[in-house]
């Protein structure tokens, strides 16, 4: 899923503070699994925003909704109805919501309410991880099942480097060496000989720095 | 027991403390209300097990946010008692009204009767 | 042996003497005459000399330039080069602008990450990691391409080197790892500092186990501690360094003016014991803010004069 983080709440005021009547529109999708924008977090967010600007006798009405999905424009179209009520819209969707939400209501600022941080998993509650860096050409049938390019902080092919100290990167005693388990895990596996090869250098191009990216699917297209 | 406490306590039941979301306490604080109480089991004790324990992560969460957006975070205070300490109850809500009444009015209580007011001289012309 | 580039490094390995190299670290600024006077207090004393780029990902005036006014100087220069900075257009660019001045070795590194520097905020580029920066070099030096597959005409001649942390976890993978360097086309290897000497020992009992130190030539780091400050630092601070107990406490018993000579005297003793180490060919001495004291301690080891080839 993709992992974000509310954003701090002094950001949003300051986005929000000039106009008059704001929606707060939360997703059911990814940002509620990670806690972070889902119908929850919009009513705490919306009762906040409501506590501070009453108090700076500010008048900002402030409504809340939440859709299933904000990535798809068959969700953003139930917006259509009441979307021209507001001067603005807070979108606690990922990126890739607030902008899709952007793209179909061109005329409403769209401001994000939560920070899109990467694509990970639930560790356990209230702990979320990355796993994945969408590098586009997925090698992990070579390193036992785990990803050297999103767990290791030099996206090292022939790792571990130097600095590996009793399981966990030189970055910091919290981050494990991706290396390190990569290696466990293969020997676990009967694997290790796809450690002795050298690796040869990747291509990047499926990657963010091959440019944007789009995948066309002819087959499940009329 | 019959013991005296403040009177400008409203007291909302619930099975169990784990039961108190942030947005009620937030929604307590819209209203007008002063300061809001969450009275726990204590610590241990919980029939739930942990039910006061995700109450009092809860009420630190709402004192975080009251501080980001500017209101004293004293206003909402968890406590933990045992059911069985009436003395207990009446002396907390002794202690918070005190404090309550040092921190004033809630700003959020003033507001409203300035923009009702406001409303009603605008209709009224 | 024979050599298989120019370089004055590989003639001295090849001959059969050991090999001693020492490091420049460049200035943070823009005057290059600092690199000079480095080199000149050094330059008796060993074969070839270190550039750090960039090193803890600090930004200093680059190994390039700095390797090049030491050639300039007649000396013999290693050009350290670190794969966070530049991808492989820009890497494989910069070995061509060195091999333009006569650069003939070449250290391949991944490079410490930003986090410890004084830019973390910056972008790691990590396009290539040491082991195929190696292979970038073989290919540019053997092959005459480059990674896109471009032949060249002139080629860069380069003598290969890396490096190796006996030191770092999972201490079984540490001779795998060079290993794949070797196979990757490495020929001198500079370790990370040692003072742990046992340690170091059973590392390189497995490296002979694997027959590498007959593939790859291993100069043993050293740096001399000078005082006790300096080597709680290098425990706690410092990733993938050891020091055991035993150095602190033997500095710490030595009055504070007499560390640094105590802190000396322990690089000899190491240089002494791993001269008798089966594979060891050379000592690379990183003397780091105090190159001063490379001429004391290549001296007091009998390693003065450094052989003519």
């Amino acid at each position: 899923m993709i992992m974000a983080r509310p954003k701090p709440i002094e950001e949003i005021i300051d986005e929000i503070k000039d106009f008059n009547k704001v929606l707060i529109a939360g997703c059911d999708g990814c940002v509620t699994v990670c806690e972070a924008g889902g119908s929850k977090e919009v009513q705490v967010l919306a009762s906040a925003l409501r506590l501070y600007f009453t108090k700076e006798r500010k008048r900002l009405e402030i409504d809340e909704t939440s859709l299933t999905r904000q990535c798809d424009k068959d969700y953003l179209h139930e917006l259509l109805d009441k979307i021209d009520d507001y001067d603005a819209i807070v979108s606690l969707a990922c990126g890739a919501g607030v902008q899709f939400m952007a793209e179909m209501y061109r005329k409403k600022p769209i401001f994000p309410g939560v920070d899109t941080c990467f694509i990970g998993v639930t560790e356990e509650r209230g702990v979320w991880a990355e796993r994945c860096q969408a590098c586009g050409q997925c090698i992990l049938a070579s390193t036992g099942g785990i990803c050297p390019i999103s767990r290791c902080s030099k996206r090292m092919l022939n790792g571990p480097c130097g600095g590996s100290e009793k399981g966990k990167c030189e970055i910091s005693p919290d981050t494990d060496c991706g290396w390190h388990l990569i290696y466990e895990r293969l020997k676990e596996l009967g694997q290790l000989d796809f450690f002795a090869e050298p690796t040869d250098p990747k291509d990047w191009v499926s990657s963010r720095d091959g440019g944007p990216r789009k995948i066309v699917r002819e087959d499940v297209r009329l | 027991m019959r013991l005296r406490y403040p009177t400008n306590i409203k007291i909302i039941k619930v099975p169990c403390s784990g039961r108190v979301a942030i947005i009620h306490m937030l929604k307590a604080l819209e209203e007008g209300a002063d300061g809001v109480i969450v009275a726990g089991c204590l610590e241990g004790d919980c029939h739930y097990q942990s039910g006061n324990l995700w109450a009092k992560k809860r009420v630190s969460y709402v004192q975080e946010i009251l501080e980001k957006i500017g209101m004293e975070p004293e206003r909402v205070a968890m406590y933990n008692l045992s059911a069985g300490e009436g003395p207990r109850f009446a002396e907390i809500a002794r202690e918070m009204t005190e404090k309550v009444k040092e921190l004033g009015p809630s700003p959020i209580r003033d507001a409203k009767k300035l923009a009702s007011k406001k409303s009603k001289v605008e209709v009224a012309a | 042996m024979n050599t298989t580039t120019p370089s004055k490094l590989e003639k001295i390995l090849a001959e059969g003497h050991f090999a001693v190299t020492s490091e420049c670290g460049p200035p943070r600024g823009a005057n290059g005459e600092v690199v000079e006077e480095k080199a000149n207090l050094i330059k008796d004393h060993v074969d070839a000399i270190n550039v750090t780029d960039n090193q803890t990902s600090v930004v200093r005036l680059c190994s390039l330039a700095a390797c090049i006014r030491i050639k300039q100087m007649g000396l013999e220069p290693v050009l350290q080069m670190v794969t966070r900075d530049r991808n492989r257009i820009g890497i494989q660019s910069d070995i061509l602008g060195a091999a333009s001045f006569g650069i003939h070795n070449i250290l391949c590194l991944t490079g410490d990450h930003q986090h410890f520097g004084d830019h973390p905020q910056a972008i790691n580029v990590f396009d290539l990691d040491s082991t195929q920066l190696i292979q970038t070099v073989k290919l540019m030096r053997d092959e005459g391409q480059l990674l896109g597959g471009f032949e060249m005409k002139e080629l860069p001649n380069m003598f290969i080197g890396a490096a190796a942390n006996p030191f770092a976890d999972p201490f079984e993978i540490r001779v795998a790892r060079l290993a794949k360097k070797v196979a990757a086309g490495c020929q001198f290897i500079q370790t990370q500092c040692i003072y742990n000497m046992e340690k170091f020992k059973t590392w390189m009992q497995q490296v002979r186990d694997q027959g590498l130190h007959e593939k790859v030539a291993i100069l043993a780091g050293l740096t001399p501690m000078k005082n006790v400050g300096m080597a709680k630092y290098m425990k706690n601070r410092v990733p993938g360094i050891d020091v055991p107990d035993e150095i602190i406490e033997r500095l710490a018993a030595v009055p504070k003016e007499k560390q640094a000579d105590e802190g000396t005297k322990i690089c000899v003793e190491q240089i002494e014991e791993l001269k008798e180490e089966e594979g060891i060919r050379g000592f690379h001495i990183m003397a780091i803010e105090w190159e001063e004291k490379v001429p004391e301690i290549v001296e007091m080891a009998g390693l003065y004069p450094r052989p003519e080839v």
